[in-house]
């Protein structure tokens, strides 16, 4: 039926075909790669037909077994989708002139000679680099290299601030390494899973399967959501709890656990440390107050405890419910006390997983482009650190700056002058910051904004300089999906137009400012080999991964130190990775959300995914079949909540918060709290559901608080619309509703030649 | 002899249409869904469940016999296909007789279009693309024995409307050991699962 491509094809000449062919017949080459989106990477066919992208088969990877969600499906649409960016831009006029064609030469140039003004003037940390995950290793190696060597500037920092930070700071100090411990195979093993903030089953959908081969083994799910969502909505245990409240229903487990004797003090005493400051900390949690404190009834936490204490094999799963939050890494510690209390973390089918979100959200926080890093997980203030890093790159170890600002820090200083240009790429901080307003007024206090897209995101359209890059399946590389697995990401197809590789555009941005020498990267593999030599020694160590070891064994997970090494699925086994091989447990008292209902704003607004939508939606909401399914933002309202505001179901109304307001279609259904209210967050514009939310951010790793807000609502009155001049006509060929509709990006046929 | 089937578990579905995505790649009626994924109530639940054609066994395919031209074939497995586009009339005829409401008339095509199990890839022994897509395996395909050993729920592949049974060849699966699903609409009007049919014999065939 199919030809498959070799995995690791470089060549873009399509290969001459002998003998004859019949000429409505197009040969599909089946290019093996993953899937562009989410944290899970699933595996997937491209079908390519004469240099085009036309479909997408499945691909039997160990961690999707074919399966796909309907992002997956449909990823392949965005390759030659009319929106593309196929030419370079450029506001001539300055700001509030148009966006206007201009040549690679005049955008490059423009960029250049603003960038060596600017820090000849203000000096070198006058420009940032604002980076993403959802990219290469390859590209994001290169983004935290281009800032400290090409730019010589201290703030480069990427989305992943937004994303799971908080996580991988409480797994850095509990177990010394911020990486899922196990592979998503081994849940199947497991008696309990416990999952912490999380809609698994429309964030990550294709990791369901996993739960539900545990399901099927006899495994109890446990779901701590203020929704019902499609995960809850079969559990054994749902604890509806209040946002932002997490530690008290947490911490009232470990209080049982520990009350029934269900700790295991063989291997607390053998393999952890600190164990008596967390006792006596968890002994007010009783049920009672936990109920007190996250409204949900102290016979179910009770019953959540039973189960999770007296499963021999247990699982917590927490992702960006409890992380997005101002104590966020205190939610994920309270995660990882209660594993360790049941000695848990280190055997097959136990421990604590979190879920990164972005497609390389975890590759992308190892490489060093977050703001306190080097690659391999070093530490940017840590001198012997900095001096291999600085061998790797040729440069002496003095000119690598210092830490620089956190991405919801780098908002402030483009407010208040202190940056003033900054590069973005892989990211659209309109949709995904908080209080969007602030970010307008940043962004456009910079001159010039420069953006990296291949699609015109809201970000990009307030930007100065607007390069086109390219998709995922443009380039080649590597990506590490969330659990720690590095896969190998092909090229099928070619950038379309003048639009280039993004490490192709960063390089020639470095030659152009005299930089060349340290970026003479000729391909993608290139960088992945200086990755591999940065980051030898590194707690990710990728130096014994090659592409072809990743094809051979279907993904190599880190570290992976040698040639001979194959990785490590299953971490913990034996010792943790601090020095003393013992994790830590950290003492963790409740502490409220940063902003708390009150007498005007009497609810809490939450904002989370939907399943047709990945991120800031730049992507999915230009894909016809996921737009169509979820086209508008909307509110979640409890019926009560609903009645008591006088709204109806399907109606228009108006959420407000301290910082702003916006008008959106409630949704009235039993399947939330009555005192939360919900929306997706994945719009622009007066879409945006950051127009609501607070900028108050954890002190530790400045991740900003998007779960919880305090909120009221309003009935937006509606008039009647005036009617048109002339009587409209249904039914005409051209309104007709069509059964089948086709939908941006779709094609009928297959290209023709 | 157990033959490789569909199993249609409502209770894992997540509602996020990856089968109807994945439908629309099918090169044989690209673009359009053949699946389709409904909220049962969205104002009382998340719940939401996908209807493919079952494939009905006994009665055979209502859909083909009630058919004037003879339009819908049966393949010697037992798949029933979607109708002839060169004998088709568009008399929505099939729509009628569907107990499950599978079949779809495409006014513009005047084509009567439903579900045909993926014949191209199911008869190559390839999965169904819904259930190959199907991230929670809420559509599943394989024999009943792979199923009752790997699986908890309880399939049953014989419907009950009010007294008319529907033997077919697609499994429902229930949460608890039943022999079939049964469904009636009571003297109120309203649907119901569960004993408590009453009303004329099955009149079908």
């Amino acid at each position: 039926m199919f030809r498959i491509a070799t995995p690791t094809t470089t060549s873009s000449r399509r290969e001459s075909q002998s003998g004859w062919t019949k000429s409505d017949e197009l040969p599909d080459t089946l290019v093996p790669t993953h899937c562009s989106f989410c944290g899970v990477q699933c595996g997937m066919y491209l079908r390519v037909s004469d240099g085009q992208v036309t479909g997408v088969e499945p691909r039997d990877y160990p961690h999707n077994r074919g399966a796909l969600c309907p992002k997956g499906v449909v990823a392949y649409q965005q390759v030659n989708h009319p929106d593309r960016l196929r030419y370079p831009m450029i506001r001539r006029g300055g700001k509030g002139s148009n966006l206007e064609r201009a040549t690679w030469d005049e955008a490059l140039d423009y960029v250049v000679q603003r960038w060596q003004a600017l820090q000849q003037q203000y000096g070198k940390d006058s420009i940032a680099v604002y980076s993403g995950s959802s990219m290469t290793n390859e590209k994001c190696y290169l983004m935290g290299k281009f800032a400290r060597v090409g730019l010589g500037t201290r703030h480069v920092d990427y989305n992943g601030r937004l994303c799971m930070s908080s996580a991988g700071v409480a797994y850095a100090k509990a177990f010394g390494m911020d990486r899922a411990p196990f592979p998503m195979t081994d849940i199947p093993e497991t008696n309990c899973i416990l999952v912490a903030g999380s809609n698994v089953a429309e964030c990550f959908p294709v990791m369901m399967q996993w739960l539900w081969r545990a399901r099927d083994n006899g495994a109890k799910l446990i779901v701590m959501d203020p929704r019902e969502t499609p995960t809850a909505r079969t559990a054994d245990v749902w604890l509806p709890l209040r946002p932002g409240t997490d530690v008290a229903i947490l911490n009232a487990m470990l209080r049982y656990v520990i009350n029934e004797g269900l700790t295991d003090e063989e291997y607390i005493a053998a393999r952890t440390r600190d164990w008596d400051k967390v006792k006596d900390i968890v002994a007010p949690y009783t049920p009672e107050v936990a109920e007190r404190i996250a409204g949900v009834p102290a016979k179910r936490i009770v019953r959540a405890a039973e189960l999770y204490g007296h499963s021999p094999r247990s699982i917590i799963m927490h992702a960006r419910g409890i992380e997005h939050s101002t104590h966020g890494v205190d939610n994920c510690l309270a995660c990882i006390n209660l594993a360790l209390a049941r000695g848990q973390v280190g055997k097959v089918g136990g421990g604590a997983m979190m879920i990164t979100g972005q497609g390389n959200g975890q590759g992308g926080r190892e490489v060093g482009q977050k703001a306190n890093q080097l690659p391999g997980y070093r530490h940017i203030d840590v001198l012997e650190e900095r001096q291999e890093i600085a061998e790797v790159w040729g440069i002496p170890e003095s000119e690598i700056p210092g830490e620089g600002a956190a991405a919801t820090e780098m908002v402030k200083l483009m407010a208040s002058g202190e940056i003033k240009s900054c590069l973005v790429i892989c990211s659209n901080l309109m949709v995904s910051l908080p209080d969007n307003a602030v970010v307008a007024r940043a962004l456009d206090n910079l001159d010039p904004l420069v953006v990296i897209d291949f699609f015109l995101s809201e970000t990009a359209e307030r930007a100065d300089v607007v390069f086109p890059g390219s998709v995922w399946c443009e380039d080649e590389g590597t990506t590490t999906n969330l659990e720690g697995r590095v896969i190998k990401i092909n090229r099928a197809v070619d950038p379309p137009g003048e639009a280039r590789r993004d490490w192709q555009i960063v390089c020639e941005l470095a030659r152009r400012l005299g930089r060349g020498k340290y970026f003479e990267f000729q391909s993608s593999r290139d960088i992945f080999d200086e990755l591999r030599r940065a980051s030898k020694g590194g707690v990710a160590d990728y130096s014994g991964i090659s592409w072809e070891k990743i094809d051979r064994q279907s993904g190599v997970f880190w570290p992976c130190r040698s040639e001979e090494d194959t990785g490590e699925p299953r971490l913990f086994l034996e010792r943790f990775a601090h020095k003393d091989g013992r994790a830590r447990f950290h003492p963790i008292a409740y502490t409220p959300p940063a902003e708390e209902p009150s007498e005007a704003f009497p609810l809490r607004l939450t904002t989370g995914r939907v399943v047709y939508h990945y991120l800031s939606g730049n992507q999915t909401r230009r894909l016809g079949f996921l737009n169509s399914q979820a086209p508008e933002p909307w509110v979640e309202i409890h019926p009560n909540t609903a009645r008591q505001f006088g709204v109806a179901h399907d109606e228009r109304v108006r959420v407000r918060t301290p910082r702003g307001s916006m008008e959106l279609k409630a949704v009235v259904a039993p399947t939330i709290r009555p005192d939360t209210i919900f929306i997706p967050f994945h719009y622009g514009h007066e879409g945006a559901a950051n127009q609501l939310t607070n900028p108050a951010v954890d002190p530790t790793v400045k991740i900003p608080e998007y779960k919880v807000c305090a909120a009221t609502l309003e009935r937006v009155s509606s008039s009647m619309s005036p009617l048109p001049q002339q009587a409209t006509e249904n039914f005409t060929a051209a309104n007709a509703p069509r059964m089948f509709p086709y939908t941006v990006g779709e094609t009928k046929s297959p290209p023709q030649r | 002899m157990s033959i490789d089937t569909l199993f249609v578990d409502p209770s894992r579905c997540i509602g996020c249409r990856a089968c109807e995505a994945a439908c629309r790649e099918c090169d044989s009626h690209k673009g359009e869904s053949m699946i389709m994924v409904d909220f049962i109530d969205r104002e009382f639940s998340m719940a939401t469940q996908p209807t493919v054609c079952m494939h009905c066994e006994s009665p055979l395919a209502p859909c083909a016999q009630v058919c004037p031209v003879m339009a819908i074939s049966i393949t010697p497995e037992g798949v029933v296909q979607q109708a002839d586009a060169s004998r088709c009339i568009a008399c929505s005829n099939c729509v009628y007789a569907c107990p499950f409401g599978v079949p779809k008339m495409d006014l513009t095509a005047r084509l009567m279009k439903k579900c045909n199990l993926c014949y191209d890839r199911t008869s190559q022994d390839l999965q169904p693309w819904c259930a190959q897509a199907c991230p929670t395996d809420a559509l599943w395909y394989g024999t009943y024995e792979q199923f009752a050993n790997e699986r908890q729920g309880k399939p049953v592949r014989q419907t009950q409307f009010g007294t008319q049974e529907v033997r077919t060849r697609v499994y429902h699966v229930l949460p608890e050991e039943d022999s079939k699903l049964r469904v009636y609409i009571d003297a109120d009007g309203v649907m119901r699962s569960g004993e408590g049919a009453q009303g004329e014999e099955p009149w079908v065939l």
